[in-house]
C-alpha cells in the first residue's frame, strides 16, 4: 500500500513539475514573440528592451517574466521593484574582460542592467583561464569581447550587449562612453586608468575602479557625487619601476575575481540607487591576511588638474592627451623590448644553439628571480637573479674558473639569459662593467629560446 | 625594551615600557611598497609631535627604496585621510598605499 502512495505521489508532483515548466516555456514563447513583434516594427532601432515586452497588468514595467527571473531582487525590501526597474534601465560600460571584467560581467548580466558594453581588443589565452573565468577553453585564439558577450547572453538573454572590439584610446572613448550611464575601469595597466578616469570626468559618469596584482586587490567609486577622481588621489603617475603587470607579477586566479565581484555590486548599487557608494573610501583586500581593510581617502581636490575649479580639462584636452607618455607606459599589452646593448654583445636564441652544439666552453649566467628559475630552465644554466647579481657576482666568476680549469681554456664565454631578453642586458651591462666584456645576453631570452629552438620548451 | 640605534623596535616588542618623549607608530605597507620593503609593517618610535611627514621621513631613512613610490600613494592615518602636517599619537597606525594597476 504504502508503495503505491509513493508512486503516485511520485506521478502528482512529477505532473506539477512539467505543468509548471510547460507555463514557464509558454510565457517565454510568449514573450519572445512580443519581442519579435517589437523587432519587426518599424521606428525601432533592433534593441531588444527587456521592459518592452511587459504587458500593461501591472503597476510597474516589469514583465512576467522579469518577475520570476529577479524575484530574489525583488523579495529585498531595500532593493525591490523600484531597484530591479532601475537597473533595467540603466547602461553600464565594462573596459577590459579580463581577471576583474569577467565575474563583474557575469554578475552584472546575471542581475539584469538594461544595457551592459564591453571593451577590449585582446584574445583568449590558456594562461588567462585560470581567473578569466568568463571565457571557455572553446574560445582560445578568439577575440575576449565575443567569447564574453556569448557567455552573458548565455546566461541572461533579455540584457542588451554591446560588443566593442577595439582597444580604447582617446580617439574613441568619448564616443564609447557617452552610450553608457556607469564606467567600470578593469583594465590591466596605469596609462588606461588615467585615460579612463579622465573620460570619466570630461563626461561626468561615475567610474567604478577595481586592480587586483599577486594577492592584493584596491577598489574605489570615483567621480561621484562631488568626490575624488583618480587624479586628485594620483595627480603624478608612479614610476615606470612600480607599475608591474600580472603577466609579469603573477596573480592568485581568484584574487582579481573578488575585487570584479564587488565592482559588479558597487555598479548595481549605483544604478539601482540603493546603498552607500564606496565614493571617498579604498577598499584594500589582502588575500594571504584574509582581511579588507576600508580607509578613507581625500575628497576631490580644488588644484586637481582634471576635476578641480580651475581646470580647462575638456574633451578637446582629453583628446589631445598623451596617456603613454605621461605615464611612460604604453598601452598596448606587448611587453617592453629594452635595446641596452651593442648587437656585437648579443646572440640569438640559434646563434646560442649552435655554440652548445659545438662544444664552445661556457657559463649561462639565467638572472631571472628564483621562483621563476624553478618554473623552467635551460639545463646547466646558474642561476644569479639580477636583483642579488651585484652581490653574487662571484659565483659566476667562480663557475668560470672552473670551467677553465677543467676545459684547459682561459677563453670561457658569459652568456646571461633572462624571461623576454630585457633584464638579461641589464646584467651583461653590469657584467661588462665589472670587467667582463665579452659577456652576450640571448635575445629574447627563454621565450626566443621556445619560439627560435625548442617549441616544446614551456612558457609561461 | 631594546630599542635599535635607528628608532625602530621589531613589532612583537610593541606596548611596553615606553621611553619617555616617545610615540610609537606602526607604518603599514601594501602593494609595492611590500616588495620594496620586504615587509607588511614596521614599528617605529618618533618624538612626541611629530608629523606623518616626520615618520615618512624616518622610514625612508630605513628603506631608501621606498622614496621612488612616494609621490604616487594614498596615505591613511588610522584608517582616516590625513595629510603630511598631521600631528601623530602615541599607537597611530600609517598606512602607506601605492596604487595597484593590474587586472
Ligand atoms: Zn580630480
Amino acid at each position: 500500500m504504502a508503495s503505491t502512495t509513493d508512486e503516485s505521489s511520485r506521478i502528482l508532483h512529477e505532473i506539477e513539475t512539467l505543468k509548471s515548466a510547460k507555463f514557464d516555456l509558454e510565457r517565454r514563447i510568449s514573450a519572445l514573440e512580443s519581442q519579435l513583434h517589437n523587432l519587426n516594427q518599424p521606428h525601432n532601432n533592433g534593441v531588444s528592451n527587456a521592459s518592452s515586452t511587459s504587458p500593461s497588468t501591472f503597476p510597474h514595467a516589469l514583465s512576467p517574466d522579469m518577475i520570476y527571473r529577479y524575484s530574489r531582487h525583488l523579495l529585498l525590501p531595500s532593493f525591490g521593484v523600484q531597484g530591479q526597474l532601475r537597473l533595467s534601465k540603466s547602461s553600464i560600460l565594462v573596459v577590459g574582460a579580463g581577471g576583474l571584467g569577467s565575474p563583474a560581467l557575469l554578475y552584472l548580466a546575471a542581475s539584469g542592467v538594461g544595457r551592459l558594453g564591453i571593451v577590449d581588443h585582446d584574445v583568449v589565452e590558456l594562461n588567462n583561464m585560470h581567473r578569466q573565468i568568463i571565457h571557455t577553453e572553446a574560445y582560445i585564439g578568439q577575440s575576449k569581447v565575443e567569447s564574453a558577450a556569448a557567455t552573458c547572453r548565455s546566461i541572461n538573454s533579455t540584457v542588451q550587449i554591446v560588443e566593442h572590439k577595439e582597444a580604447l584610446r582617446t580617439s574613441n572613448a568619448l564616443e564609447i562612453f557617452s552610450k553608457y550611464d556607469i564606467i567600470v575601469d578593469a583594465t590591466d595597466n596605469a596609462p588606461s586608468r588615467y585615460m579612463i578616469s579622465d573620460c570619466c570626468v570630461v563626461m561626468g559618469k561615475p567610474l567604478v575602479s577595481g586592480a587586483a596584482l599577486g594577492l592584493e586587490g584596491q577598489l574605489t567609486v570615483y567621480n561621484y557625487n562631488g568626490g575624488p577622481c583618480y587624479r586628485c588621489l594620483f595627480p603624478t603617475p608612479p614610476p615606470t619601476t612600480a607599475c608591474q603587470r600580472c603577466a609579469d607579477s603573477g596573480v592568485l586566479g581568484v584574487v582579481p575575481g573578488i575585487i570584479g565581484c564587488l565592482q559588479a555590486l558597487e555598479a548595481i548599487k549605483i544604478a539601482s540607487a540603493v546603498g552607500d557608494p564606496l565614493s571617498g573610501r579604498m577598499l584594500l583586500f589582502d588575500a594571504l591576511a584574509a582581511r579588507i581593510r576600508i580607509v578613507k581617502i581625500r575628497g576631490r581636490s580644488v588644484q586637481c588638474e582634471v576635476c578641480g575649479e580651475n581646470s580647462e580639462f575638456k574633451a578637446a584636452q582629453f583628446q589631445e592627451f598623451d596617456y603613454e607618455k605621461f605615464t611612460q607606459t604604453p598601452l598596448s599589452t606587448s611587453p617592453l623590448k629594452l635595446k641596452l646593448l651593442e648587437p656585437n654583445s648579443r646572440i640569438s636564441a640559434k646563434e646560442y644553439r649552435d655554440r652548445l652544439r659545438s662544444g664552445e666552453p661556457h657559463v649561462l649566467v639565467d638572472v631571472r628571480p628564483e621562483h621563476h628559475f624553478k618554473i623552467v630552465s635551460l639545463p646547466n644554466s646558474l642561476n644569479v637573479p639580477l636583483a642579488s647579481l651585484e652581490g653574487r657576482v662571484e659565483e659566476v666568476v667562480w663557475a668560470l674558473k672552473e670551467k677553465e680549469e677543467n676545459k684547459q681554456n682561459d677563453d670561457v664565454k658569459v652568456y646571461v639569459v633572462c624571461r623576454r631578453g630585457n633584464d638579461s642586458q641589464r646584467a651583461v651591462k653590469y657584467l661588462q662593467e665589472k670587467g667582463y666584456p665579452s659577456a652576450k645576453d640571448i635575445i629574447g631570452g627563454l621565450e626566443g629560446w621556445a619560439q627560435e629552438v625548442d617549441p616544446t620548451f614551456p612558457s609561461y | 625594551m631594546k630599542e635599535q640605534e635607528d628608532g625602530f623596535v621589531s613589532a612583537d616588542k610593541h606596548g611596553e615600557d615606553k621611553v619617555e618623549q616617545l610615540v610609537q607608530i606602526k607604518t603599514l605597507f601594501f602593494a609595492r611598497a611590500r616588495d620594496l620593503t620586504g615587509t607588511n609593517d614596521v614599528l617605529l618610535e618618533i618624538p612626541l609631535g611629530s608629523t606623518t611627514k616626520d615618520c615618512l621621513d624616518k622610514i625612508i631613512g630605513k628603506f631608501p627604496r621606498l622614496e621612488e613610490i612616494l609621490g604616487c600613494v594614498v596615505l591613511a592615518l588610522n584608517e582616516d585621510y590625513t595629510t603630511d602636517s598631521t600631528i601623530v599619537k602615541d599607537g597611530d597606525e600609517l598606512a602607506i598605499i601605492p596604487p595597484i594597476s593590474g587586472g
